[in-house]
């Protein structure tokens, strides 16, 4: 058991840097910003957390995680909660994590001034770093992903959008 | 004493919720259904994000509904939706709510058609979505702010699709173009209600005639690429955000509650 006197924020960052995300697994839920503070009030901890994407069905899944992860790190009283302003954005994303993504085969998301709503371009392959690729679908395999194809390597891929 | 304010409220913020539940279970029809596998997914994806929205309004609405409830008891006007208990949730607004108390747009409830509907559908929703989120994230509701602010991202990608969707079969090959055009005869007469508030809407929310003039503008523009045709002066239908719905609303909420109607207080 952890007393509350003994407990510190930094502690607690520690431990969600080992939580991953459901979907993308390399990827750990500090990572993608997804965490937005620590607090500790009294005897409990209260976890801040927003969701990448309004509809994402991975957070309910992130929340239970984030609770396993505590509880089996001595913490009892938790409490999680989401919000929703600021929104998020990829920009929370840490190099870390846009790095992990590229290896993995995920292009990491590309900030483009797009002002006018025109498709995101020069999107690098993944595989073989060329910039001559294209977009299949404005849609992939998850809400947060756009499916994409190199055209000199031929190999298809998931390019993480900007948000 | 609940004041009139906090009605107009929770029933601006269920008009909100329905509206996306009900498109985004038309949209999910398509799921296994899409002409390609990646349109399937990009349908599904759309609707998964219009849930999400749906949720966020409900659990508002929900706490909204309870905290009035609280401070009045019974006497507290009820929009419906009791769970067990007594207890409003989101689940219960979602499944337990009678075809009446639903106040989403008509044009969210109207068939899918072919592939040519649902996509103009989705278009002139979008187009809709679009400016009504851009107003409402300055909302000095905090929570109704917060939830447009978030859900305009992926509302501006819903529009970019289905616009670029629109222009493709507009401009696609003959079948394709006859397609839209009977698409936007079946349609066009569902718009206008977005445009006409509700009671309700004047008070808790925002003036949404006033998007009339740049959504006009946006399907103009989207059409002229598309070589549509703007339809001329027709009679619109009205009635949904008052609970006055086409006979198809009633066939989606059997397939949608039905579980929570036959097997009342089921869990997954």
């Amino acid at each position: 058991m952890v007393t509350a006197s003994s407990i510190q924020t930094k502690d607690i960052w520690e431990i969600l840097e080992q939580v991953t995300d459901p979907e993308i697994p390399v990827l750990t839920i500090t990572d993608l910003g997804i965490v937005r503070d620590v607090k500790l009030n009294a005897d409990e901890v209260e976890v801040i957390i927003t969701p990448t994407y309004t509809g994402c069905p991975a957070m309910d899944m992130i929340a239970i995680n984030i609770k396993l992860a505590l509880l089996e790190n001595g913490y009892s009283k938790i409490r999680i909660t989401s919000v929703l302003a600021p929104a998020w954005t990829t920009e929370w994303m840490s190099e870390a994590g846009k790095k992990k993504l590229k290896e993995y085969g995920i292009a990491p998301p590309h900030a483009i001034t797009r002002s006018d709503g025109a498709s995101d371009s020069v999107i690098a392959c993944p595989q073989c770093n060329s910039t001559n690729t294209r977009l299949i679908s404005e849609f992939g395999s998850t809400a947060c992903k756009a499916l994409y194809q190199c055209n000199d390597c031929k190999e298809p891929f998931d390019y993480f959008k900007c948000h | 004493m609940i004041s009139q304010m906090n009605s107009s409220l929770i029933d601006y913020t269920l008009h909100l919720a329905d509206t996306n539940l009900i498109l985004a279970q038309r949209n999910a029809e398509w799921c296994g259904h899409g002409p390609i596998l990646e349109q399937d997914i990009a349908i599904t994806n759309t609707s998964l994000d219009l849930i999400g929205q749906a949720r966020n309004f409900y659990q508002y609405a929900a706490l909204l509904i309870n905290e009035s409830k609280n401070n009045q008891g019974l006497k507290a006007p009820s929009p419906g939706g009791e769970g067990v208990g007594g207890e409003v949730t989101e689940d219960s607004l979602a499944y337990l709510r009678t075809e009446r108390e639903f106040k989403n747009c008509l044009l969210a409830e109207q068939p899918n058609g072919d592939w040519g509907q649902t996509i103009l559908r989705q278009f002139f929703f979008s187009a809709h979505q679009f400016l009504l989120y851009e107003k409402l994230q300055h909302s000095t509701d905090e929570q109704i702010a917060a939830i447009a602010a978030k859900a305009l991202k992926e509302v501006t990608y819903h529009l970019r699709w289905s616009s670029e969707w629109v222009v493709r079969l507009g401009n696609g090959t003959e079948e394709s173009h006859q397609r839209m055009l009977k698409a936007i005869d079946e349609l066009w007469r569902y718009t206008g209600e977005m445009f006409l508030p509700a009671a309700y809407e004047t008070e808790a929310g925002f003036d949404v005639s006033l998007l009339k003039g740049d959504w006009f503008k946006k399907i103009a523009s989207v059409f002229e690429e598309a070589t549509l045709p703007v339809p001329e002066k027709v009679f619109m239908q009205t009635g949904g955000k008052t609970g006055t719905h086409t006979e198809h609303l009633g066939y989606i909420l059997t397939e949608l509650q039905y579980l929570q109607r036959t097997y009342p207080g089921a869990t997954w």
